[in-house]
C-alpha cells in the first residue's frame, strides 16, 4: 500500500477527540510500515487554529466553509465525497461513532470503496491492508481484505494508541466542493450533573443484565459503600431507569479509569469495553464463561453475582 | 364499556318516630331506612362482558357469601381477594387496567371452597387473554413470554443447554432421539429442572433413583419445550398451544407407555389440556410413578430430618394427589414428617402458579410479603425451631421461590429446601457419603 | 406521513455461535434467529410516531431462507404495521451493500417520507444498511437516533444523535430520509402468540422481486475466530464464598480493606 491513509477529522466544542488521535497514531504506524502519508481531512469554520494537534498526520487538509460550522452528516458528506474521489487514498479511517457511521457508508456507497466495519485492528499484509472486525457483540472476530486492495474501515473506540511524535503536519485550506444543508445541527444538549462523577471514583461497582431484578440494585449499592466506591452500569440499567444515565460506562456513556472496576453481571460488549478497559484492575462476575467481558479482565469468576456479591459484602465488614 | 352512568336516584328515605310491631315499640336505629334498590342500577357490562369470554361464564355466579376470602392465599398479604374482584366487576370497573387483574396465582384454593363454583382457573385466563391482547400486560412476564416464544424455556437460553445437566448425573441419561428405540418411561425433564441449578440437582438425583430401579427411560433432551401451563393462565393461550403443538410433534415420534413429569404444571397441561389438542396418553406426575415402587427402592443410610411437605396447587389441590408424595417421604428411612398447618387440601400457595413466578416484581407492590416468605415461615414454625428442619417440595418453581424466600425472611440455617427426589437420592447413598 | 421501516433477523447470541469447516463464516447447524433488537426499536418509534401525527407504517424485509421472514412480518402486523413487504429471494443474509441495492429497489414505488431502521446490526460486516440505503437513494442519513419528532408542516423531522459521555446533539432533518435508530421511547410493544400466528394465516404479505447482482460488499473474508476469551482473565475457582475471598485479597493488595468511610 503505497497510497495515502487519509483521517476523518471529529471534533467538538472546539476539542479534538480521542478517537481522532487514536486513529492518527494507528495510520502513523501503518504509513511508517508501508510507505504512504498520512492525511488528516479537518471540516470545520475558521478553525485551522486546531490542525497543529494533529499530531501523526504528515499533512492536514482544511475544508473551511461557513455551512461545516457543526458536523452534519449531509454537509460534511458533500464537502467529503469529492475530495476523497479527488484525493484517491488508499485507505479512509474514521472512528465508529455516529458521525463516523454515516460518513463512512457515504463515503462507501458513493465512491464505489468497501467498507469494514467495527475494526480493532489494522495490519500490512503482502502491502494491502489486512483489517481485524469485530462481530455478534464482540463475539466472533473476523480477519478482512479489500477487493482492490483499497477501502474505509470505521474504527473502535481504544483500537490504537495515539502517537506522541510532536510533530505538525503541513497544512491545505481548501473550500467545500459542494454542500448540503438537509441536517442543520442546532444544539447539544449535556446530560445534567449527578450526584456521583464516576470518572473520578477510585473504584466502581459495576452492574450490567445479570442483575436481575431493580430490586438487587441495593446489594450492590451495600458493596459499593463497603469498598468505598460508586455504583456504575451498563447502558440496559440505565436505560432502564434503574440508575440514572450518568453512572453508565460506555461508548454513549463516560469513559472511566478507575483504580478498580468490578464488572458484575456484564457481558462485555463492545460499546461497553470501550468505556473501561483502561481501568488498572478489572475483575469480572458473569455466569456465561464465554463473556467477552472476560478477555479485558485481569481476574474473572464463573459464578452468580447474586451470591459473590453479599459474600463480598459480608467479608469486607459492610 | 359505557362511561354514561345514571344519576344516582335519590332514594326513598321511610323514617317513623316509633317503630310499634304487635303493639310492642321496638324502636331502633332501623327506624330510618332507603327504599329498596334495584340491583340493575349499576351498569352491567363490565360483568356482560367478562361473562362473554369463553370462561368467563362463572363470575357471574359469586353471590359475596365471603368463603373464599380466608382461604385466599393472596388476601393474607395483601388487598385482593376473589370476592373483591367479582365486587369490582360489578360496579363497572374494567379490569384490562387493574393490577388486581395480575395477583391471582390460580391456586384454586377459593374455587375448592365455592358454593357457586366460581372458577378463577377459567377466568382469569379469559381476561389476561384481552389483556395480552391489547398489550396491557406487565414488562416482567411479556419478556418472559418472548423468551418461551423464542427458545422454548422461560429464561431464554438456548434449547442445546437444556441437556447440560446430564454430565454431571453420574449415570447414562438417554435421549429417545438417540436412543432409536421404544421405552417405558419417556421422562419430561420441563424447564426449571433443566437449566436452574437447584433444578439440575433434582433432575440428577432422579436419574440415579430411575438408574438404581431398573426404568427403561430416556428424556426427550433439546427437542423438548416448556409445557407452557403458567403462560395459558397468564393470558398467553397462542403461545400455550404453540408449544403444545413443538412438544405433541416430538411426542408422536416416538414410542413410549407413559410420560413421567418432573413439574405438577406440565402434569396439568398434559393430563388436562394436550388432549383436546391432540394427544392423550398417559401422565404421571414423578411422585406418583415411585410411590409403588418404593419398596424397591435400596436404602442404604438413614436420613434424620424433620421435615414438612408443601402440597403443589397443581399437584395437589388442583389434581388431586395428596398421598403418593407422603408415601415417599414416609418410607424414607429417618424422616419424621410433620405437616404444616395449611396442608393438602388447604395447603398455601407459593406464589409461582399462574404467570406469579415472572411477576415477583409487580406482585411485590401489591403485598406486604411474598407468598413464598409467608409459607417458609410457615414451615420454619412447623420443623425449623430447634436447630435445620427441612421443606420437602415436589415442583421445580419451589427451590428458588423458598430458598430466595429462607434468605429474605432471615431464616437461613433454619430451613432446608430440597426436592423429594433429592432426600430420596439421599438415602440411596451409603452414610458418610 | 408514510413511515418505512427495515427488518432483519439475526443470529441468536443465546445460541454458541461456531465457525463453520472453511474456517470463514458461521457454522448454521445449531443456529437460531431472532429479529434484530434495534430494528425493533425503529418499529416501535414508527408505530409511536404514526399514534402521535397520523399516516401508515410500511415493513420492508428481505427475502432470505434462513430464519423466518414471515413471522417477522406478521410480528410488524400483529403490533399494528398497516403493510408489510417481503423483499427478493436470497438464500441467506446478504451484506449491508447488498441489501441496501434491494430495498432501494424496493422502495421505488413504495411511499416514504421517512424510513427508520436500527441503527446497526451485530453482523453488519461491511457497514449499516441504513446509511449505505440513504446514499443510493439521495436522501439525507442520521445515525444513532432517539427522540424523533415531526415537524408542524410534515417536512422535516428533528432527531438526538447520541455522542459520548451523555452528550446530544440535536439536529432538523429534511425529508424524505433515513434514520438509524438508537433506543425507542417505549419498549417494543407484545405482539400476542395467537395474533401472529393468525396473521400468519391470513394476512397478505406482499412480495416484490429485485434484480440479481448490483453493489456487494467488496471484502473478502479470510477467517473467522471466536476471540480467545479468559485468556487474559485468572480465573478464580470455587464457591461465592472463595470468590468474595479472593476478591477481599486482591483488593487489600491495592489498599482497599472495605469498610471505608467516603
Amino acid at each position: 500500500m503505497s497510497g495515502d491513509i487519509l483521517v476523518v477529522v471529529e471534533h467538538r466544542d472546539g476539542v479534538i477527540l480521542d478517537t481522532t488521535h487514536e486513529l492518527l497514531g494507528g495510520a502513523a504506524k501503518l504509513a511508517a510500515a508501508g510507505g504512504g502519508d498520512v492525511v488528516a481531512v479537518l471540516l470545520g469554520s475558521g478553525l485551522a487554529g486546531l490542525a497543529g494537534s494533529l499530531d501523526g498526520a504528515s499533512r492536514a487538509i482544511i475544508v473551511d466553509d461557513p455551512g461545516l460550522d457543526a458536523f452534519s452528516p449531509s454537509s460534511y458528506l458533500a464537502a467529503l465525497v469529492p475530495l476523497v474521489r479527488e484525493r484517491a487514498p488508499d485507505l479512509v479511517l474514521v472512528a465508529n461513532s455516529g458521525p463516523g457511521m454515516d460518513v463512512a457508508a457515504g463515503l462507501s456507497a458513493a465512491l464505489d470503496l468497501p467498507l469494514a466495519a467495527y475494526v480493532t485492528d489494522i495490519t500490512l499484509d503482502g502491502g494491502s491492508p489486512l483489517v481485524t472486525c469485530q462481530l455478534y457483540a464482540g463475539k466472533i472476530q473476523a480477519a478482512v481484505r479489500f477487493e482492490g486492495g483499497r477501502g474505509i474501515a470505521t474504527v473502535v473506540a481504544g483500537s490504537f494508541a495515539p502517537t506522541a511524535a510532536g510533530v505538525s503536519p503541513t497544512t491545505e485550506t481548501v473550500p467545500a466542493a459542494s454542500t448540503d444543508a438537509r441536517i442543520r445541527f442546532r444544539g447539544l444538549h449535556r446530560p445534567e450533573a449527578g450526584d456521583v462523577d464516576i470518572t473520578r471514583e477510585a473504584v466502581l461497582v459495576s452492574v450490567g443484565r445479570g442483575i436481575g431484578e431493580q430490586d438487587n440494585i441495593e446489594l450492590v449499592e451495600a458493596l459499593a459503600a463497603a469498598v468505598g466506591g460508586a455504583v456504575s452500569s451498563s447502558r440496559p440499567i440505565a436505560d432502564s431507569g434503574w440508575l440514572p444515565r450518568t453512572r453508565q460506562v460506555g461508548k454513549s456513556g463516560l469513559k472511566v479509569k478507575p483504580k478498580v472496576y468490578l464488572a458484575l453481571g456484564i457481558s462485555g460488549a463492545p460499546e461497553h469495553l470501550e468505556g473501561m478497559r483502561g481501568a488498572e484492575l478489572i475483575i469480572a462476575v458473569n455466569t456465561d464463561p464465554r463473556a467477552p467481558i472476560f478477555s479485558v479482565a485481569h481476574y474473572g469468576a464463573v459464578a452468580d453475582l447474586l451470591d459473590v456479591v453479599p459474600a463480598l459484602t459480608a467479608r469486607l465488614g459492610g | 364499556m359505557s362511561k354514561e352512568l345514571p344519576v344516582i336516584k335519590v332514594d326513598q328515605v321511610n323514617e317513623l318516630e316509633h317503630a310499634v310491631v304487635d303493639g310492642i315499640d321496638i324502636s331502633g336505629h332501623w327506624n330510618r331506612m332507603f327504599s329498596q334498590r334495584a340491583i340493575s342500577d349499576y351498569p352491567t357490562e363490565a360483568m356482560d362482558w367478562v361473562t362473554s369470554l369463553a370462561g368467563g361464564e362463572s363470575l357471574r355466579d359469586c353471590y359475596q357469601c365471603g368463603k373464599c376470602v380466608p382461604v385466599c392465599p393472596v388476601q393474607h398479604v395483601g388487598d385482593y381477594g376473589p370476592r373483591k374482584l367479582n365486587a369490582k366487576v360489578l360496579r363497572g370497573n374494567n379490569l384490562l387496567d387493574d393490577p388486581d387483574l395480575w395477583l391471582c396465582t390460580t391456586c384454586g384454593n377459593c374455587y375448592r371452597v365455592c358454593p357457586k363454583e366460581v372458577d378463577p382457573l377459567r377466568i382469569m385466563p379469559a381476561i389476561r387473554e384481552q389483556a395480552v391482547l391489547e398489550g396491557k400486560i406487565p414488562d416482567e412476564l411479556s419478556d418472559v413470554f418472548r423468551n418461551l416464544q423464542k427458545s422454548g424455556n422461560p429464561m431464554g437460553e438456548s434449547p442445546r443447554k437444556r441437556i447440560d445437566w446430564v454430565a454431571e448425573a453420574g449415570v447414562d441419561v438417554p435421549v429417545i432421539s438417540q436412543l432409536g428405540r421404544p421405552v417405558d418411561v419417556l421422562w419430561y425433564v420441563s424447564d426449571y429442572t433443566s437449566y436452574h441449578p437447584r433444578g439440575k440437582d433434582a433432575a440428577r438425583a432422579m436419574a440415579r433413583v430411575l438408574t438404581a430401579l431398573g426404568v427403561d427411560f430416556a428424556i426427550l433432551g433439546p427437542e423438548e419445550r416448556s409445557d407452557g401451563d403458567s403462560a395459558r393462565l397468564a393470558g398467553e393461550s397462542g403461545l400455550f398451544e404453540l408449544l403444545a403443538e413443538q412438544n405433541i410433534k416430538a411426542f408422536s415420534k416416538y414410542e413410549f407407555q407413559r410420560l413421567v413429569v418432573m413439574d405438577p404444571h406440565a402434569y396439568n397441561a398434559f393430563k388436562n389440556h394436550y388432549p383436546r389438542l391432540g394427544w392423550a396418553g398417559e401422565v404421571l406426575h414423578y411422585t406418583q410413578f415411585l410411590a409403588p415402587l418404593v419398596d424397591d427402592i435400596e436404602f442404604r443410610s438413614s436420613v434424620e430430618l424433620d421435615v414438612t411437605y408443601h402440597d403443589p396447587c397443581y399437584l395437589g389441590r388442583n389434581n388431586g394427589e395428596y398421598d403418593a408424595p407422603r408415601r415417599l417421604l414416609q418410607a424414607i428411612p429417618g424422616i419424621r414428617l410433620v405437616e404444616m398447618p395449611h396442608t393438602k387440601s388447604n395447603g398455601y400457595c407459593c406464589g409461582g402458579g399462574g404467570g406469579g413466578m415472572w411477576l415477583d416484581g409487580f406482585v411485590a407492590d401489591h403485598v406486604s410479603e411474598r407468598l413464598s416468605e409467608r409459607r417458609v415461615r410457615e414451615a420454619v414454625a412447623t420443623v425449623g425451631m430447634d436447630g435445620s428442619g427441612v421443606l420437602s417440595v415436589a415442583c421445580p418453581y419451589e427451590p428458588s421461590r423458598f430458598e430466595d424466600a429462607v434468605k429474605s425472611t432471615g431464616n437461613d440455617g433454619r430451613l432446608d429446601v430440597r426436592d423429594i427426589v433429592e432426600l430420596i437420592d439421599q438415602a440411596m447413598q451409603p452414610s458418610g457419603s | 406521513m408514510d413511515y418505512v421501516v427495515l427488518l432483519k433477523q439475526v443470529p441468536d447470541l443465546a445460541e454458541e455461535l461456531e465457525i463453520d469447516s472453511a474456517g470463514t463464516g458461521l457454522d448454521r447447524e445449531w443456529m437460531s434467529y431472532v429479529a434484530s433488537e434495534w430494528d425493533e426499536y425503529a418499529l416501535e418509534e414508527a408505530l409511536q410516531l404514526r399514534e402521535a401525527n397520523g399516516g401508515t407504517v410500511t415493513c420492508l424485509a428481505l427475502g432470505v431462507a434462513t430464519g423466518d421472514v414471515d413471522e417477522v412480518l406478521a410480528t410488524c402486523l400483529a403490533r399494528g404495521a398497516d403493510r408489510v413487504v417481503k423483499v427478493g429471494s436470497f438464500d441467506e443474509s446478504p451484506d449491508s451493500h447488498a441489501a441496501a441495492a434491494a430495498f432501494a429497489e424496493a422502495l421505488e414505488p413504495i411511499p416514504h417520507d421517512l424510513i427508520l431502521t436500527g441503527v446497526q446490526a451485530i453482523d453488519d460486516l461491511d457497514g449499516q444498511v441504513g446509511p449505505l440505503l440513504a446514499a443510493r437513494r439521495g436522501m439525507p442519513h442520521l445515525s444513532v437516533v432517539t427522540h424523533i419528532a415531526v415537524s408542524g408542516d410534515g417536512r422535516s423531522v428533528t432527531a438526538h444523535q447520541e455522542y459520548a459521555g451523555g452528550v446530544v446533539g440535536e439536529f432538523e432533518v429534511d425529508l424524505p430520509a433515513v434514520l438509524g435508530v438508537q433506543s425507542s421511547r417505549e419498549a417494543p410493544r407484545y405482539a400476542p402468540v395467537s395474533r401472529v400466528r393468525q396473521l400468519l394465516k391470513t394476512a397478505t404479505i406482499e412480495t416484490v422481486d429485485v434484480a440479481g447482482g448490483g453493489p456487494r460488499s467488496g471484502l473478502v473474508v479470510e477467517s473467522m475466530s471466536v476471540p480467545e476469551t479468559g485468556a487474559a482473565a485468572e480465573m478464580i475457582a470455587g464457591n461465592a464464598q472463595a470468590i468474595a475471598e479472593r476478591i477481599a485479597e486482591l483488593l487489600a493488595e491495592r489498599g482497599i480493606t472495605g469498610g471505608a468511610a467516603r
